[in-house]
């Protein structure tokens, strides 16, 4: 495999292009553009067979995007905050017509007030949709889940739209070394055309879409449910392939430096990196400390978190997102569920960091860890603070 | 291509294989289910039905139902025409891979006049503009009718609606129809017309041209809600004629840029006498008893008539006349 250089928006860019879908429609906007452009390029080069649509709207790219998977087609799609949010009436629908759209977020904050750079609050929102939502950590994570992402929808077991988020700015315009995977990689592993069983089909016509009333909807939406529950061991199967194939580790839950830690950070994307290195600073100083790290968000892999924090005696959540009047963080309010559950009562400190691409230091992640030991120490919970308002 | 309709005969499609079945849950009088089975009798090739949201869409495909006979999808209200899009776009990309193996595909979009005027005027105008092989068709019965009758962007003047009520001051909707037909000829396609299931031979020949064009057509279909507009359900096909034989609703075709009126309108064009005054439109239906009860409103009939005429003249110019 080719290592390049390249920025987070173009390795995904590049994954697209290696899977060669039949269909991309997409609309731009910053920070999620330059995937949008560079396809164009690789279409206008003739580097792909894709047709390219671009459509005039976000709602319009999900529609086509869920039209052109029930005709059977393979679909990517990518997109960012108001024109995510644009599609949330078609997201929802993607789901429940269970097309296996691929989507890359270019996670941004969402207006108002009007700001373009990084917060993951757009993505975490259709939580409930039915989509399978994984965040990437840095542009080799973007680069390899955008591939891996079509495997896991497709699957028979799942037939689900799979989203894949990488922080605005932060990695969607940050050039990094990558491993590209080629094509011919990308199309053995996940197969060279989708089978779609049931499509829109003229030598088999069947209806999609169809009106379910008091008497079926109940039992339409049990299929998504169930369809998230099987995902659960088809993602980690993926996982598992695609690190025989590149050597590249992926779980659903990521650990580093767990085995004896007394506290941990849990996070999601980019903010793992920065929480990777405040442990290993902190561990030189003695200090034992961990990192839990969320790849995938939908389906929630609750025990697998839970499992972790079993000899902890305190949890860090440190979120790039917020839900208001809520009852905490968005994921750490998930933890505390999965938590509550298992009977293990570690105590839990909540921030919120970087809305709107406010930049968080290591030396902020030093801060937060110590406010929170303190307290800790103290058998306090700290509630959700907001890291570096200026009040 | 040419400028000139197919000639078909109902004779020779009306005992040809239905792909809209019967048993569909449209009410009794609905022109819509006439409109469907007018328009499938077009079809001659593998053909794919697209439907936003609406009356046609809910009561022919409640669960576990379908009184379709050929691949038929409904994603939401506004963007019938993008899913189309992506559709079309799909066989393209998966015939040239090989993966599609069912040839030319005639691709249909059915949008009521809520979907296509307003919510959905964004998504077709940019289907359009793209340039995809598709044939929408408006069937307009003038009203939100599946969500009880509210007023649209193609609600009549002074129509009375459960959003545009006629009360003691506001005497039901106070705008024109938007000229969507006009809006669409603007964006240059190659086949846009009107038509009415009241003149069935004219509508599938317009359908069987539209899907024979390369690229994207529209036809404009007056229907009828006996329910919304308010009359004898028995009469919806009588009604919209009466539509057509007003100038309300008069039947051309622009192909490739050239109007030409139809055979009903041309008619009338040749002998203005045949023109029907609105009024015989209007006193048949419950949405406009404003106009006539307790007392007549010569000032509103009149507003609407010089509309209508202005139109129909601007029509006239365009068709040569």
């Amino acid at each position: 495999m080719a290592r390049i250089a390249v920025t987070g928006d173009d390795a995904v860019a590049l994954a697209a292009k290696a899977v060669n879908p039949d269909v991309v429609a997409a609309y731009p906007i910053t920070p999620q553009t330059i995937i949008v452009e560079r396809f164009a390029d690789f279409v206008a080069d003739g580097e792909v067979d894709t047709e390219f649509i671009t459509v005039e709207s976000e709602h319009s790219a999900m529609s086509a995007c869920v039209g052109a998977s029930s005709a059977g087609a393979r679909v990517f799609t990518s997109s960012a905050s108001a024109g995510l949010m644009l599609m949330y009436e078609i997201i929802f629908i993607a789901a429940s017509s269970r097309t296996p759209i691929v989507m890359a977020i270019a996670n941004r904050a969402i207006s108002g007030p009007i700001n373009i750079h990084g917060e993951m609050t757009d993505q975490m929102l259709f939580r409930d949709s039915g989509w399978i939502s994984l965040f990437s950590e840095d542009n080799q994570e973007a680069h390899d889940q955008t591939i891996m992402a079509f495997k896991i929808g497709e699957h028979p077991d799942v037939l689900l739209p799979v989203a894949i988020g990488l922080d605005g700015f932060i990695l969607s315009h940050a050039i990094e070394g990558i491993e590209a995977v080629s094509r011919e990689e990308a199309l053995k592993f996940i197969g060279g055309e989708r089978t779609a069983e049931l499509k829109l089909d003229t030598k088999d016509p069947i209806s999609i879409g169809l009106l379910h009333l008091q008497d079926y909807y109940m039992e339409a939406r049990a299929q998504i449910r169930d369809a998230q529950e099987r995902s659960r061991q088809i993602i980690v199967e993926v996982f598992n392939e695609w690190e025989k194939l590149t050597g590249r580790k992926y779980k659903p839950v990521e650990s580093y430096m767990m085995d004896d830690a007394e506290y941990a950070f849990i996070t999601m994307g980019s903010s793992a990196g920065n929480a990777r290195t405040t442990v290993d600073e902190l561990r030189a100083k003695g200090e034992k400390v961990g990192l839990i790290k969320i790849r995938v968000y939908r389906p929630f892999f609750g025990d697998e978190i839970t499992k972790l924090c079993t000899n902890l005696k305190g949890i860090i959540t440190i979120e790039r997102a917020h839900s208001f009047g809520g009852p905490g963080g968005i994921f750490s309010t998930d933890i505390k569920s999965a938590l509550f559950n298992t009977g293990l009562s570690p105590n839990v400190a909540e921030y919120t960091i970087g809305l709107g691409g406010r930049d968080t230091l290591i030396k902020d992640y030093h801060n937060m860890y110590y406010r929170a030991k303190d307290a800790f120490n103290e058998g306090k919970n700290l509630p959700i603070y907001w890291w570096g308002l200026r009040e | 291509m040419s400028t000139e309709l197919p000639n078909i005969k109902l004779k020779d499609v009306v005992d040809k294989p239905t792909y809209f079945a019967g048993g569909h849950r449209l009410c009794a009088g609905c022109a819509a289910g006439s409109m469907a089975r007018q328009v499938t009798m077009a079809f001659n090739k593998p053909t794919m039905i697209f439907n936003a949201t609406g009356c046609l869409e809910v009561a022919s495909t409640i669960y576990p139902f379908s009184a379709w006979k050929v691949p038929w999808l409904h994603v939401a209200f506004e963007n019938a025409s993008a899913v189309a899009s992506g559709v079309e776009g799909a066989i393209k990309a998966m015939t040239r891979k090989g993966i599609y193996k069912d040839g030319k595909t005639d691709i249909v979009v059915f949008g009521g006049d809520g979907g296509t005027y307003d919510i959905g005027i964004q998504a077709l105008s940019g289907a359009l503009e793209r340039g995809h092989d598709l044939l929408y068709i408006l069937y307009d019965n003038g009203a939100y009718m599946n969500t009880g009758i509210q007023r649209s962007g193609g609600t009549p003047y002074g129509a009375s609606t459960t959003t545009s009520p006629a009360g003691s001051v506001i005497p039901g909707k106070t705008q024109f129809r938007k000229p969507i037909t006009e809006i669409i000829i603007a964006h240059r396609i190659k086949f846009v017309a009107t038509a009415s299931p009241a003149y069935p031979e004219d509508l599938i020949a317009k359908v069987r041209a539209g899907l024979d064009v390369d690229g994207p057509a529209f036809l404009h279909v007056e229907s009828s809600c006996n329910r919304g507009q308010r009359f004898d359900p028995a009469k919806s096909i009588e009604y919209v004629r009466l539509a057509t034989e007003t100038c309300l609703h008069p039947l051309y075709s622009v192909i490739e840029g050239e109007y030409k009126l139809s055979r009903p309108s041309e008619r009338i064009a040749k002998d203005p006498s045949k023109k029907l005054p609105l009024e015989e439109y209007l006193k048949l239906e419950g949405r406009w008893r404003h106009f006539f009860k307790p007392t007549r409103r010569d000032d509103l009939i009149n507003i609407f008539q010089t509309e209508v005429d202005k139109r129909w003249e601007e029509l006239l110019e365009k068709t040569g006349y």
